[in-house]
């Protein structure tokens, strides 16, 4: 049994039970036990001062790459949960796009255990659609929920079969699981290496244009429509993309959204120069893009904030641009970006980024957490909202350090991160 | 060493990192430069004691041996690298090749390379001079450079004219050196080409967009005809290679039809009977083989400005050499 902690003097944000005061919180035997001023702390209870900071429900990513099994190099399940630590991160879904690709139950229990041994936050396998992510046969879904999965998804590979779709759509009703989807029409992206647009014109790359991404999301939000399955559209970075998902949401399509903070805070323009580290997929697109992304962040249409964590090695971006993977990491980054560009730039109060960042996603996903009432799990994020610094990827505990973002001074970070009533994360208070 | 700051600056990646006096600098130094191929003892000691690799990961032929011609001719000591038979084949990265190239105390590396701003990444990681031969879609600096001398040549001046290229605009690194550098230079410019291989947002650069060859035939005193890669049949971007000759060829009746000159260039390797038919690349208004001849010599002053020489004393160095 670990020791309880007493969380004192914090100010409580927790948007699911619309609190926002300065109150005690204690966590026991793993979950919140206690919420009230001036707590009492029971013999052998580690304090931990919360003076100045904020006490938030423990964030949750959706969408991050961990690379184990098979890309050890570039991450491990250990080293990327302790990079979610680092970032305030109390869970993240692991995307199945490794070697071997996790597509059985073997694999899936794989992941969930290395997640377990590592001990740092939890990590939820997700699992693929299809075997081998060839988009030719479903993969035993209902196995893949026992053994831990809490959502399926070829990400990386989009699903081009419409009918596959809907058979995933349908099938995994039964298990009440979300079908995460990468909208990406293949046939319109083609060879591309960045968005199709004036740079991409200027620098002699091939772009993919904003359609190969639309023309999919028209797609998945159509099947969806059809099934009445449950369709989750990763990473959106287009504006028509978001105008399609808020127009299926006004009819009662079971859809949710990922907007991630690179598409939130970068154009095509930081491609210039071809820099490898604004290189992903979805490439980053027009400021147009950027400010519908945005809109659709703020009113909710994009109801999830997903990092898309997507480590490689520094060899592998160590290349001219053709030949550099796509993606960048993100979880040691998100918490500085969005506390800096949304709340002090005023563009949304900490409760939205809460529900964006906590809320949303434990919904969407239905995991738990997001909610920091009685008998909720004792998974709890300690912001500084003033905390300034400077993102040095030489710091970061991912075993990756590819970011646009090197340099970048921000204001706010996590500063204590805890699970199940467990520090995994304590920041140096120097 | 110390190594001296050129007019141009480290190296020559792209003509859109240039200013319209530097490109007019490179065509005035190669003026001098022409006369020494025609001697009979083609060789002065302008690069005496510089090393040079010519590093050349795609086929090339027209433009290595031209750069080796001109680095021979300035009496520079050269290397020519391949990708075939050479460490690349076995999997060495770019970095790697171009760290211990460095390691061996070379002065400058020509590169050609298949992926667009391979030139620029080398460029920003050795200290030698990089000059690009060509870097996958994106540029090709001394091809361009070539063409608006042969223009020059011919009207005497750039500014003014009306350049039109003609083809694959899309995966054409002629094509955008030629745009930054004819737009500077104060021509007016086009493209034309199917819409399959004109890149979307081009006209934004600043050219106008002929979607018939007719049209830019009646508009334009220049016409750049690009080679079409038979390459891009497979990829579907047209048809086929006798439906392009149809209605993108640059043929004699079109031409006589305007009933004045145009200048006809080509970069080559031609397709006769595709982008262009014979009678017109053989024909009076073609120069594509002065393009040839005034490559030898806007590389000659590439690399003498680039190794510090200065354009008014390009005369003198013939005799000289750089120092």
């Amino acid at each position: 049994m670990t020791r309880s902690i007493l969380l004192r003097g914090g100010r409580i944000v927790d948007p699911s039970n619309h609190v926002d005061e300065h109150l005690d919180l204690l966590i026991a035997d793993g979950k919140v036990v206690r919420i009230g001023a001036d707590l009492e702390s029971p013999e052998g209870a580690h304090i931990h001062p919360c003076d100045g900071l904020v006490v938030v429900p423990g964030l949750i990513d959706v969408h991050v790459h961990l690379r184990e099994p098979g890309g050890e190099h570039k991450e491990t399940i250990e080293t990327g949960a302790r990079a979610a630590a680092a970032g305030g991160f109390t869970s993240i879904c692991a995307m199945p796009n490794t070697d071997p690709v996790i597509d059985s139950p073997a694999t899936v229990g794989f992941v969930a255990a290395a997640g377990r041994a590592a001990g740092l936050s939890r990590v939820y396998p997700v699992g693929a659609i299809s075997l081998g992510q060839r988009g030719e046969q479903l993969t035993e879904i209902g196995e893949l929920v026992d053994a831990g999965a809490v959502a399926i998804t070829d990400d990386g590979r989009p699903v081009m079969d419409s009918g596959l779709m809907r058979m995933a759509l349908e099938y995994a009703q039964t298990f009440g699981i979300p079908v995460a989807d990468h909208p990406e029409d293949l046939g319109l992206s083609r060879s591309g290496v960045m968005n199709e647009g004036l740079i991409s014109a200027r620098l002699g790359l091939q772009g993919k244009p904003n359609a190969s991404e639309d023309v999919h999301i028209a797609r998945d939000l159509l099947v969806a429509e059809l099934t009445g399955g449950h369709i989750h559209l990763q990473h959106v970075s287009t504006r028509l993309g978001v105008d399609l998902i808020r127009g299926a949401k006004a009819r009662g399509v079971r859809v949710t959204a990922e907007a991630t903070p690179h598409h939130l805070l970068l154009t095509d323009e930081a491609v210039d120069g071809y820099r490898t580290d604004a290189k992903m997929n979805p490439p980053l697109r027009t400021e147009a893009d950027r400010a519908g992304v945005e809109q659709g962040f703020l009113d909710g249409t994009l109801d999830t904030l997903a990092t898309d964590h997507a480590p490689h090695h520094y060899d592998e971006k160590e290349q001219a641009f053709d030949d550099a993977p796509f993606g960048i990491v993100g979880l040691e980054t998100a918490v500085g970006l969005l506390l800096t560009h949304y709340l002090h730039g005023g563009k949304m109060n900490l409760s939205t980024i809460l529900d964006r960042m906590s809320v949303q996603p434990a919904r969407a996903f239905g995991l738990s957490g997001g909610a920091l009432g009685l008998g909720a799990p004792g998974d709890v994020t300690v912001l500084d909202l003033e905390r300034e610094w400077t993102v040095d990827p030489s710091t970061f505990r991912s075993r990756a350090k590819n970011t646009p973002f090197a340099g970048a001074e921000l204001r706010g970070k996590a500063v204590l991160t805890v699970v199940g009533g467990r520090v995994i994360y304590e920041e140096d208070r120097g | 060493m110390s190594r001296t700051v050129s007019s141009l600056g480290k190296d020559l990646v792209g003509l859109e990192d240039l200013s319209a006096e530097q490109i007019q600098a490179i065509l005035d130094t190669a003026e001098p430069f022409k006369e020494i191929s025609e001697r009979r003892i083609k060789k002065v000691p302008v690069l005496r004691g510089k090393t040079i690799v010519n590093l050349f990961m795609e086929p090339s032929t027209r433009t290595r041996i031209s750069f080796e011609f001109a680095e021979k001719r300035l009496s520079a000591d050269t290397v020519n690298i391949a990708a075939s038979g050479s460490s690349v084949v076995k999997g060495e990265t770019l970095v790697d090749t171009a760290r211990n190239l460095e390691a061996m105390r070379i002065d400058m590396v020509v590169i050609r390379h298949g992926s667009s701003g391979a030139a620029r990444f080398l460029a920003e990681r050795i200290p030698s001079n990089v000059i690009n031969a060509g870097d996958g879609s994106h540029e090709h600096p001394t091809q361009a450079l070539l063409d608006f001398l042969t223009i020059r040549d011919h009207f005497g001046r750039i500014e003014g004219l009306k350049v039109c290229i003609v083809g694959d605009i899309l995966h054409s690194r002629v094509a955008r050196s030629n745009i930054f550098g004819l737009l500077k230079l104060g021509a007016e410019v086009a493209v034309c080409g199917p819409m399959t291989l004109l890149p979307k947002g081009i006209d934004a650069l600043g050219v106008r967009v002929f979607q018939r060859i007719e049209d830019a035939i009646e508009w334009a005193d220049v016409l750049n005809v690009l080679r079409l890669q038979l390459e891009r049949m497979k990829g579907g971007f047209v048809p086929s290679l006798r439906e392009y000759n149809r209605f993108f060829g640059v043929t004699t009746p079109r031409l006589q039809k305007v009933g004045r000159d145009l200048l006809i260039l080509h970069p080559g390797p031609m397709n006769r009977g595709v982008e262009i038919d014979s009678d017109v690349a053989d024909g009076p208004h073609s120069v594509i083989l002065k393009q040839v001849t005034n490559g030898v010599a806007v590389r000659m002053a590439v690399l003498y400005l680039l190794a510090g020489g200065a354009p008014e004393q390009a005369e003198a160095a013939k005799r000289e050499g750089v120092g």
